[in-house]
């Protein structure tokens, strides 16, 4: 809810922004925001989700299947485009991404909203509205639910799994 | 091959390959549909092209003549951003010479991730994979299989039930009655579809001449049949081969005419099917022969859908061997 205002406060309005859900995580999450905005401002905002598979920098080295299939029924240009995504990690999931809405054309500005910024990022990207932030150990795995947020131990080292 | 082959380049796990419909199983299969689906969605964007394989050389080397198959696999891999490399056997050193063997292994040396092999001889794709580093998919070989086809017919037809449903795909082939018709004996096509429809459930029907019959069924989860007539009401899909003309010279046929009269698919055969059925045919078609001219352009006939299709699931097969890391 806080996360919705500051949108709004932010971008003075929601005239030109849209939610984009990062898949599978974010996608709930954006839903969730774009009714909030909607409540609070009366209007309906375009709401998309995108799956980055195909943008990844690790294709090749682990298994990179996309989860659902991108779906993103208006145009990007010009537009905020607010991303929505649980965690936030090392950052290469929102590098692809980037990648995958500049594909689509030129948004006005890219924002970033995150429920949970757990730290550990490999890349210079920085969350415009944040949850959350949770100092965690590397090697842990965070996971949000509607019920909340667990911590728990990975058990094979595969750090990507927990910034999706 | 050992461990130290595997990693080339400092990429990529080891060399998987697509040989035969029977490398996947029924989940596999469905892997694909799944992958197809994103593809799709990539493939009506203004610009249809993910930056997945960048980097990546897909070579295809055709030993046989074949336009659709390779312009087919050729776009998969510039959707996907890999490098494309042609080698077609008219224009080559084959006509000075030059073996399989060498031919491969000079075009493995060159570094590629992916070659698509279409040979005349069955097991040639196989035969590849002693030789070569790079992930090998058969592009059809001799009357052996021809694994892509049978995934993009796969996929046509449950993309057509889904449209049909209002968007929502059915799980599998189950309850669907698949007529394969013609020549069956020498068809690759066929060999990769009757195992791909029956993984998915389909129950598969055979309908030829017995001599385009293969001279044994046994181990084959099929039925079969000499007479086309009897079965048409009760078809979900009709799957027509095309008819080679070759074939006439082993007296297999007595005229291209008298096929068309008895397993050609004219005007009033197609009157005979089911309101919803699907005709399919996996080209090149010969009008005439194995489907009346008329026929080909109704609405049921689904081989414009099935070309398209070839782009998405190729590209989901290159996809899936070269960057999901797993089969």
């Amino acid at each position: 809810m806080r996360i919705a205002h500051e949108i709004v406060e932010r971008n003075r309005g929601l005239s030109d922004v849209a939610v984009v859900g990062l898949q599978t995580g974010g996608v709930p999450l954006a839903e969730r925001l774009a009714a909030m905005l909607e409540e609070i401002e009366g209007t309906a905002v375009p709401l998309g989700s995108i799956d980055v598979a195909f943008y990844r920098d690790d294709i090749g080295l682990r298994p990179v299947l996309p989860e659902e299939v991108t779906d993103l029924p208006f145009d990007i240009t010009g537009r905020v485009v607010v991303l929505v995504d649980d965690v936030l990690f090392t950052g290469r999931t929102v590098r692809a991404a980037l990648e995958a809405l500049a594909a689509r054309g030129r948004a006005g500005a890219v924002q970033l909203a995150v429920m949970i910024d757990r730290g550990h990022r490999e890349l210079p990207i920085r969350p415009d509205f944040v949850g959350k932030n949770l100092p965690t150990r590397r090697d842990e795995l965070v996971e949000v639910s509607e019920q909340g947020v667990t911590i728990g131990d990975l058990v094979a080292a595969d750090d990507d799994r927990g910034a999706r | 091959m050992n461990a130290d082959e595997l990693l080339v380049g400092g990429r990529a796990p080891a060399a998987r390959h697509l040989l035969s419909i029977a490398d996947l199983d029924r989940d596999g299969i469905l892997e694909i549909m799944r992958l197809s689906d994103a593809f799709a969605e990539v493939s009506e964007r203004p610009i249809p092209k993910v930056p997945a394989l960048r980097g990546r050389t897909v070579a295809t080397v055709f030993m046989e003549p074949s336009t659709r198959t390779r312009l087919s696999f050729e776009t998969a891999a510039k959707r996907l951003s890999a490098d494309t490399m042609t080698f077609t056997a008219a224009s080559s050193s084959t006509v000075k010479g030059e073996s399989l063997r060498d031919t491969v292994e000079t075009i493995d040396a060159m570094g590629i991730d992916a070659m698509v092999i279409r040979h005349h001889s069955s097991g040639a794709p196989l035969m590849v994979t002693h030789w070569i580093k790079a992930s090998v998919i058969n592009g059809g070989d001799g009357t052996h299989e021809h694994p892509t086809q049978a995934l993009l017919d796969c996929y046509t037809i449950l993309e057509t039930l889904a449209a049909r449903r209002g968007g929502e795909a059915p799980a599998d082939l189950k309850g669907l009655r698949i007529a394969i018709v013609g020549d069956i004996k020498h068809s690759r096509v066929a060999r990769s579809n009757v195992l791909a429809f029956s993984a998915l459930g389909a129950e598969v029907l055979l309908v030829a001449p017995p001599t385009l019959m293969p001279a044994s069924l046994e181990g084959w989860p099929v039925n079969a049949t000499g007479d086309l007539d009897s079965t048409l009401g009760e078809l979900d899909v009709i799957y027509l081969l095309r008819i080679q003309s070759e074939r006439l010279g082993e007296v297999l046929l007595p005229s291209l005419e008298e096929y068309h009269w008895r397993y050609g698919l004219t005007r009033e055969r197609a009157a005979a099917l089911k309101k919803d059925a699907l005709v399919m045919h996996p080209g090149p078609m010969i009008r005439g022969v194995e489907i009346s001219p008329e026929v080909a352009d109704m609405p049921a006939s689904l081989v414009t859908r099935q070309v398209r299709n070839g782009v998405l699931v190729r590209m989901a097969v290159l996809f899936h061997l070269l960057g999901s890391g797993e089969i």
